[in-house]
Order: structure tokens, then sequence, then C-alpha cells
């Protein structure tokens, strides 16, 4: 069941232009996929799947992804997420944008994912009280 | 009659506020108070969304059958993506509440709001 | 060609410096706090270069975000107001996270990092708050900023998470109330841009919608704000945190949710509107008094250095509210100068409650004795100095504000308030100086404490340092305020 709704997951992402979805949803779908797996089998075979330590650094990186367009479309000249000044080569106009936009929502997918996965690991650890 | 037959998702919105603010005052369990603030933040999110709808429009995603250039075919998309924000910051805000109920329970040994408050003094 | 940039850089420099801080202090904790001060430094750098460059040139920087033009995308305006607040708090958050090495050491071993991070998304929501010309942009940020101060007050002693779980559900409803009042204005105006909407509300002066929409806003900003019937939160947050959140929260969360209110009373709605609505001012000045007087008293009756503190930001937070009722220019610039000067008292106080705790172990005021000051004379001169700007004595910088205050109550005729910001004034000293009191008069048996063997204990360069600027900041902000007035009547609008 688990690889079905990550597929899906990933269809939403992608298709957030054209149909509802987009960055927030497709990743709550993914992270439900992992955490699936999670609850239904215990955290050693899921592991297999989505490996605990890698949760944290794919949150750093989907930040940076979102921040990093941004950041090279304002270096580039324009404004601060303009896509519009992304030098992607080979595209221009209002294809560049939805390149954009797509880099971002991917962006997104994976911090939301790997946030709510650390979430629900932290959660399993327990605390030092 | 006019007043509430017309208005009737105001006074549904309204009445979901009302039953998040019930929830958060009276009820003792701190996980029923934070069920009622996700019911009041729901509500809000509600009324944005029911400000957005037109007479005879349809999905505001783009389709041959209606002509972009009337823009009256199409729903207001810009209270959606508002409130495509706001979800995610009520999720946002129920994690760090969870979380906090959880380090509660852990050091309190109780949910409950009247306990907690007789332990803490 | 930087210069157009530099509002968007303020902010995000404290994301990246989220985001690196996080990478980078899960390998090594001791990188947190230093990566913490440097973002809040390069901020400060930037708030400060945009500031000189705003006043040397007078023209307002409208920001648009991904080349939308206004009426259809979200811009960042940095304007006099905004450029003034955003210093302020940049700054002293600067100081605040420089003192902190020693207390987090202290306070909380093991989640030094995940607290820098926490603390620099603090700052990217305040200063998101402050830079926004967008009213939705504006709830996102305070949200942002409200989940970063319910953590950082979370991680404090044993009661904390009780007081940030009440601190949320007052401040979540707060917020989305704002957010109602937000909806309700976009379905009379159709825009959220806060200059578009300057342009249209007053042709809409007497629209229900309207009024419902204000006092909506006003309620769920004066939650944040700690307005008086909203500010029950305030105390048990701010007692329960660890003595840096406080720090960080208490100078600048109250002044940024002010500001708001400047701005959506100020630019969006406009000082004419506002007034002939209904007679919102004059309730809300009727509140901030009420909220100054409760505040003192309540101070004069707690017998810890903290739970006073709190208490006394509720009372000189209704300083600053009072002054915005007035609505007149003496007022308003009374209020914002109230608001550097504040910033500056409490975080030096809050940072001197930090170090004695650091040292004494703890800060009931009744068990202070003069073996403080003899151990920490440093701390109690930073206190002392802050104390007596608190109080309003000249010619250190609360004499100033408390002055300009007492004129607009005078140009109103409003003797009501100007016998509160007297009185309170009173009730104040009776607080600070019963501290003074204990620690430097030596009322004691002197043989009963042993001066001569206690030697001084103070606390390192890192403690002392953020304490001595904050204090001779006061004065230097006493001594040269009458160019920061100047300033201050020129950024508002008729």
């Amino acid at each position: 069941m688990s690889p079905y709704i990550m597929l899906f997951g990933w269809y939403v992402i992608f298709h957030g232009h054209y149909s509802p979805g987009g960055g927030f949803q497709g990743g709550t779908l993914l992270a439900a996929s992992a955490l699936l797996l999670r609850v239904s089998t215990g955290q050693d075979f899921a592991g297999k799947q989505f490996r605990e330590s890698l949760a944290r650094p794919m949150a750093i990186v989907g930040v940076l992804i979102y921040f990093g367009t941004g950041l090279t479309a304002a270096l580039m000249g324009g404004f601060f997420l303009d896509y519009e000044s992304l030098p992607i080569p080979g595209m221009s106009g209002h294809w560049l944008r939805y390149t954009g936009i797509l880099i971002i929502e991917i962006g997104i997918g994976f911090a939301v994912m790997a946030i709510l996965v650390m979430m629900y690991d932290n959660l399993l650890k327990g605390e030092d009280y | 009659m006019e007043f509430l037959s017309g208005h009737y998702a105001y006074w549904f919105i309204f009445a979901l506020m009302i039953v998040g603010l019930y929830g958060m005052l009276f009820k003792q369990n701190m996980v029923k108070k934070t069920i009622g603030l996700s019911i009041f933040q729901a509500s809000v999110v509600l009324f944005f969304v029911s400000i957005a709808s037109k007479w005879n429009a349809t999905v505001p995603v783009k389709s041959d059958q209606f002509p972009v250039e009337n823009v009256a075919n199409y729903l207001n998309p810009l209270p959606h993506t508002l409130m495509l924000t706001a979800i995610v910051v009520g999720v946002a805000t129920l994690g760090v509440a969870f979380t906090l109920l959880i380090t509660i329970y852990n050091r309190f040994g109780t949910l409950d709001e009247q306990e907690v408050i007789e332990k803490v003094q | 060609m930087i210069e157009t940039h530099l509002p968007v850089a303020i902010v995000f420099t404290y994301l990246l410096f989220a985001v690196i801080g996080t990478a980078v202090s899960f390998r090594n904790k001791d990188w947190a706090q230093p990566l913490a001060v440097l973002g809040a430094g390069v901020a400060t750098l930037f708030s400060i270069i945009a500031f000189i460059s705003f006043l040397n040139e007078g023209e307002i920087v409208r920001y648009w975000f991904g080349n939308w033009q206004p009426p259809v995308g979200i811009e960042f305006v940095y304007d006099g107001l905004s450029g003034f607040i955003s210093l302020v708090i940049n700054f002293v958050a600067f100081i605040v996270l420089w003192h902190s090495g020693a207390n987090a050491k202290a306070e909380f071993k093991s989640k030094r990092h995940v607290y820098y991070s926490v603390a620099m998304l603090l700052m990217l929501g305040f200063n998101g708050m402050v830079m926004t010309g967008d009213l939705f942009n504006l709830y996102v940020f305070l949200e942002i900023s409200s989940l970063a101060s319910y953590a950082l007050i979370a991680i404090g002693n044993k009661n904390a998470p009780f007081a940030a779980f009440r601190y949320l559900i007052i401040g979540t409803v707060g917020g989305t109330l704002y957010l109602l009042g937000v909806g309700f204005l976009y379905t009379i105006t159709g825009t959220l841009n806060m200059i578009d909407m300057e342009a249209m509300l007053p042709m809409l002066m007497d629209n229900n919608v309207a009024i419902a929409a204000l006092v909506l806003i006003l309620g769920g900003i004066g939650v944040k704000a700690a307005l008086f019937p909203l500010h029950g939160w305030l105390p048990d947050a701010y007692t329960n945190a660890s003595s840096t959140s406080s720090a960080l929260i208490a100078p600048i969360g109250t002044k940024v949710a002010a500001y708001v209110l400047f701005r959506v009373v100020l630019y969006v709605y406009g000082a004419d509107t506002f007034e002939s609505m209904i007679p919102i001012d004059y309730i809300i000045g009727l509140l901030a008094s009420v909220g100054i007087i409760y505040g003192s008293v309540m101070a004069i009756g707690q017998k810890e250095l903290k739970k006073m503190l709190a208490y006394s930001s509720v009372s000189q937070i209704g300083y600053i509210i009072m002054g915005l009722s007035l609505m007149n220019p003496f007022g308003f610039a009374g209020a914002l100068l109230h608001v550097l000067n504040h910033a500056f008292m409490k975080a030096c106080l809050f940072l001197v409650s930090g170090n004695l705790r650091l040292k004494l172990g703890h800060t009931r005021v009744f068990d202070f004795d003069s073996s403080v000051a003899k151990k920490q004379p440093w701390t109690m001169f930073g206190f002392t100095v802050a104390a007596i700007s608190m109080v309003g004595l000249p010619p250190l910088a609360g004499f100033f504000s408390k002055w300009y205050l007492a004129i607009g109550t005078v140009q109103n005729s409003n003797w009501l308030f100007l016998a509160v910001i007297l009185v309170s004034s009173l009730l104040n000293a009776v607080y600070f100086f019963r501290i003074l009191e204990k620690v430097y008069t030596n009322k004691d048996n002197p043989a009963d404490l042993d001066l001569d063997a206690v030697e001084q204990d103070e606390v390192g360069f890192n403690g002392k340092a953020p304490v001595m600027i904050l204090a001779i900041g006061l004065l230097v902000i006493g001594l040269t305020n009458a160019a920061i007035v100047g300033f201050l009547f020129n950024i508002f609008p008729g």
C-alpha cells in the first residue's frame, strides 16, 4: 500500500499547477506513506524504507532549495523569488516561472515530509525529563 | 427571515466558532481544549472559503469549456490560497500544542487542567 | 542596487542562519551560540545600513516579491516606522544573544543548539512582521514568531510547558481573530495590501464590516501585545521561561505587536477615519490606563524578580498603547520613544536577572542583601541605571518618553491619563527602589553579614558587557533624545 501512496504523493506535487495539489499536500502524502510503514511494522523494518537519520538533513535540504531558488533569482538581478531571472538555459518567459514554481514545490515537499517523519520519530524516542 | 436564510453559511460558521470557543473555555481536559482551538481555526478557514464563491462559477482550474476572459465563470482563487497557508499554520500549531501536552503529561502525570494548576502551586 | 534588497535581506538573514545553525550545530554544539550571535549581528548591520540610507534619501523602499506588482503580489515596505522598529529589535536581539552563552549552558545544557535555531526563527518572524506591507503576510509572520515563542518559553523550568500551553491557546485565538478581521476587510475592499487599503477605507467609513474588522484586529493583536484584559498569559509565561528567553521575548515581542497596532490604526485606517468611526481610541486608552495601574500594583506585591518584571512589562506596554490612543503627534512620538526605551530597559533588567540567577541561584527579592552589591558590582550598576530609567528620572531615557506622553495627554486635555502616568511612575519607584535599598544600604548588623569576606563573584565578560552596553545606551538615548524625537515627528502621515 505504501508505495502507491508515495507515488500518489509525487503525482500531487507535480500536478500542483493544473489540479488541486501542490507542495504542502504532496509532502503530507509522502509523509503519510512513510508513517504508515512505521506505525504498522515498527521502527526497525520501516527504517529500511526511510532511515531516521535521513530526515533532518532532508528537511534542511528542502528549505535550502526553496531559499536558494529565491536567492539565485535575487542575485541574478531580479527581485527575490522572481523566477524569470533564474539562470536555466533553454527556457524563457512563462516556462521559466513554471519551472521555478516546480522546483520550489519539490523543496516544500521534501521539507514537509522530513519534518512530519522527524516529529513522529522524536515522539517515539521520548525525552529526558 | 431573509436575514437568517440568506446568510445561512455565515450562521453555520458562527455556530462552529461558538463550539470551538466553548471547547476551549469550558472543558477541563487540555486535549479537548486543543481540539476546540482546531475547530475555531477551521471555522475561520471556512469563512474565507465561503466568501470566495460566486453564483454559477466553477473551480479555478483553467478549462476549455469556460472562457477565461469572463472572470465570473471562475471562483475567486485568492482566499483558497490564503487558506492553504492558514491550514499549514494550524497544523504546525497543533504539532507544537501536542508536543507541549506530552511534556506536561510526562512531568505532571495528568492532562486535567485543574490538577495541573494545583500541582504547579 | 544592494540597498533595494536590504529589507528582504534583513529578514532572510535569520532564515539562513537558522538553517545553517541547525545543520552545523548537530555536529558540534558549541557552534550554535556564535552562529546565532553572528546572524543577529549581520541583521543588525543590515538594519543600520538601511536606516542610514533611509535617513539620507528619505524615500520609502517598496520591495515587490517575484516582480508581481502590488495589488497582485506581496511587498515589503521599508519606511520610517518599520525601519526604526527593526533597528531597535535587531540590536536588542544581538545584545541578548551575545549575553546568553553562560545562561544557556547553565539552564538547558543538552538543548542549546535547538534553542538558538528557534531563536533565529523567532527573529525571522518579528522582522517579517515589521517589514511586510501585506495584511495576510503579517498573519503568517505573526504565527511564525508565535510558534517560536511558545517553543522558547517551554524550554524553561518545571512549570514552563504549562505556561507555554496556556499562552498557545490564548495566542492562537488572538492570531485567528486577527485573521478573521483581515477576512472582513478583504470582503469589502478586495485587497490585502496595506497601502491600497489605506486608499480605499476612507470611502467606507461607516460600513459596519469595517468597524467589526477593526475591533477584531485590535482584539487579536491586543492578545499578543498584552493589552489589559488580554494579558493573562504574560506573567506566567515570562516567569517560567528561562532567563534568555524572557530577555529575548519580553523587550521585543509585545513591542512588535504594538507596532502592528500602530500600522493598522495609522497607516491602514488613517487617523481621521479611526477617530470618526466609534470612540475606540478613548476605550483603548482607558484599557491601557487600567493596565498600567494594574501592572504596577501587581508588581509591588511580587516576591520574585522575574514575575515583578513581567507585571512591569504589562504596565509599560500600557504606556505605549495609551500613547497610540492619544491620536496626536506628541503621543505617537512618546509611544515610539518608549518602545525604544523599554526595549533597552527591559532587556537590561532581564539580563541582570539572568546574571543574578546564574550566580546566586535564585531571584527572590526579599532574600537580596548587601552582599549582592559587593559580589556583582557591575551587574547592580546596570540594574540601577535601568531602574532609574524605568521610574523616569532625567537625564536617562525613561524620563523623556514619559514627558512626551504627558505633553500628549495635556494636549488632549485628558487629565485622567496624565494622573495615571504620574501615579504609576510613583508606583514604579516603590518596587524598584525597594530592591536598590535592599542591595545598597547596609541596615543589618555588619557582623552578621561578614562583608569583607565576600569576594567579587561577577559574571564573565560576556555577561557584563551586554548589560553595560544597554545601560550606557540608555544614557545616550536620554542625552540625544531631541534628535530621535525630531525624527519620530516626521514619519507619521499627517
